[in-house]
């Protein structure tokens, strides 16, 4: 698959490509120091293009067509995973896939949705947007978890619950909600992640939990960017405007009381490492989890419901 | 004398009359020209094909509550834009306009009334306040109404009418999804009933939440209720939706609703359903 390379990503690949050349000949010349140089210069680069960075620029990393989805997470993070199918009910939805594994020794429940990385496996994961089934799926296996007493881990991963005829017969809506409700309740830790997109409630419908983390370049808000402008400014062309509009980010979410924490990802994003970016999140999995799982279920639910009631913003 | 000579004066004009707005509506439905003393009558449907007509929080409290019972809650509850939202508009300025142009402080009212002097706590969304769309206060409002639900014991009933989450306070917005979701899985816990009417439209986020997780799924006829809106879904699988898609029918017979309640027997079906389950 040819390398995407975004806009702005452009003078640190190629000043990364130069570092690489000279390398080759570093052997037979002495120019380490030169190498070293370059280095610093392309570290420095790269820390300014992305303190920097617009929140549509943000958007488009979490897109990045090589970044980490939730099946790359489990194979970097997971062992023994065993991977779970079907709702019971309809079918298996490929855009969620979920299963028993161990984290750091300890069996948790992960769930996530699936994006493909070619128009192939696209195609089987239908871009990663679930259909009714896929909730279902997903409550199934989080209900099997609390059976068990073993903890949720969910990966938000979507652009949006697929909006189709079959998925609108088969209740998209009651789905979503169904899950919402549930998972309001269960009574064994959920910690959420939005790992790329978090596009409204076909994200939240895997998304409510006692921790909520967020990757530094991730997006989740209401709707897409693009959608936003084609309904407020009645244009595509606003996308831009509308990123900035519904502060989207991670640092943005923070801020409203919504995501707890935000987590780090390698230098240049989460696309360029994705070992370094599933072992930063796996620390702070265990870190959450070990905290989580201290606290009784019955002040778990409790606390859970009281944070998601206190979320808005009103005057009286 | 020719038979058709005018025995009298004849008619005179007296300048263009204006009718008084809204005297006279046509039907949605069959295109009927409908008198606006006949449609209240009728509680806002058409008596020749049933068409049900969009009506605010106001009058749907007034047909479904016993008369003078509603006591309202929360009422000066609003919006402080969060985000300071701007797109061709400034989210703070359309809150004003709507404000002044609607009498209403947001999306959805609630408070507490009787149906035929049994007890509830009530919440009616209006759609005439930018789409009925939930944001941060329509959240809180109904938190609240929930909240009182749960103490005083009283069945929830909720009035859905809503093109979905508000999109000018993003995140927030969605998060209401995820708590008054929240909020109903306590009430449930605690066993109190929560009876969901959805009137036309009922779509998006309020759909993915509070309307579609009643212990009774009540709609008007002929209400579109989904999750994607029929535009989404037409551009997206690029071809014609079948006819009767997502209207309230159609979810009755997908298994999504326990019945499609004309608004005329709308009263009486809830207030049966209450009885039931207290006696």
């Amino acid at each position: 698959m040819a390398k995407t390379i975004l806009e702005f990503e452009k003078p640190i690949i190629e000043l990364e490509q130069k570092i690489e050349e000279m390398r080759k000949y570093s052997d037979n010349l002495d120019i380490a120091e030169e190498i070293t140089t370059l280095e610093n210069k392309v570290n420095q680069l790269r820390e300014s293009i992305f303190a920097n960075l617009s929140r549509w620029q943000r958007v488009q990393l979490a897109r990045h067509p090589e970044r980490p989805y939730t099946l790359d997470y489990v194979h970097h993070m997971l062992t023994d995973f065993v991977e779970m199918h079907g709702d019971r009910r309809f079918g298996d939805d490929k855009a969620v896939v979920g299963g028993f594994g161990r984290l750091d020794g300890r069996t948790i429940m992960l769930i996530g949705q699936q994006k493909g990385r070619d128009t192939k496996s696209n195609l089987y994961r239908n871009f990663g947007m679930p259909n009714p089934e896929g909730y279902r799926k997903a409550l199934r296996l989080m209900e099997l978890a609390a059976k068990f007493n073993k903890p949720v881990v969910t990966l938000l991963d979507t652009p949006g619950a697929y909006p189709g005829i079959e998925a609108e017969e088969r209740g998209q809506a009651e789905a979503i909600a169904r899950n919402l409700f549930e998972m309001s309740h269960l009574p064994v830790p959920i910690v959420v992640v939005i790992i790329g997109e978090g596009a409204s409630g076909g994200a939240l419908g895997i998304g409510v939990g006692d921790r909520i983390l967020m990757f530094e370049n991730a997006w989740y808000s209401v709707i897409a960017p693009e959608s936003c402008s084609s309904i407020l400014w009645r244009s595509w062309d606003f996308k831009e405007q509308a990123a900035e509009a519904l502060k989207l980010t991670a640092p943005d979410l923070v801020d409203q009381g919504i995501v707890d924490r935000i987590v780090p990802e390698p230098p240049g994003g989460a696309h360029r490492n994705h070992e370094q970016a599933a072992s930063i999140l796996k620390k702070i999995l265990v870190e959450e989890l070990d905290t989580l799982r201290k606290i009784k279920p019955d002040k778990l639910v409790k606390t859970r419901i009281e944070k998601f009631a206190a979320m808005g913003a009103w005057k009286e | 004398m020719a038979w058709f000579r005018r025995s009298k004066e004849n008619i005179v004009s007296q300048g263009k009359k204006e009718t008084p707005d809204g005297l006279w509506t046509k039907c949605g439905g069959c295109g009927e020209i409908i008198h606006r003393r006949q449609l209240e009558q009728n509680l806002f449907t058409c008596a020749k094909c049933s068409f049900h007509f969009r009506v605010g929080s106001r009058e749907y409290l007034n047909l479904l509550l016993d008369d003078g019972s509603f006591s309202e809650m929360d009422k000066k509850l609003h919006s402080t834009d969060p985000l300071g939202f701007v797109d061709t508009k400034k989210y703070s300025d359309r809150l004003k306009e709507t404000m002044k142009k609607t009498g209403l402080t947001d999306a959805v009212r609630t408070g507490t009334g009787k149906i035929d002097k049994q007890p509830v706590v009530v919440a009616c969304m209006d759609f005439a306040f930018i789409g009925g769309s939930m944001g941060s206060v329509v959240g809180e409002k109904i938190a609240r109404a929930i909240n009182k639900a749960m103490k005083t014991r009283h069945p929830l009933i909720i009035v859905s009418s809503s093109g979905g989450a508000r999109m000018m306070e993003a995140a927030l917005s969605l998060m209401q999804l995820a708590k008054t979701s929240a909020k109903l899985a306590q009430l449930s816990d605690a066993g109190v009933p929560y009876i969901s009417i959805m009137t036309d439209p009922t779509t998006g986020g309020v759909t993915a939440s509070y309307a579609m997780l009643g212990d009774v799924n009540i709609a008007e006829p002929g209400a579109l209720i989904g999750f994607a809106g029929p535009r989404v879904i037409k551009q997206t699988i690029g071809k014609d939706l079948p006819k009767g898609f997502q209207r309230a029918e159609f979810l009755l017979e997908k298994g999504f609703l326990d019945m499609v309640v004309h608004r005329k027997e709308m009263k009486e079906t809830v207030s049966k359903l209450l009885s039931l389950l207290a006696h």
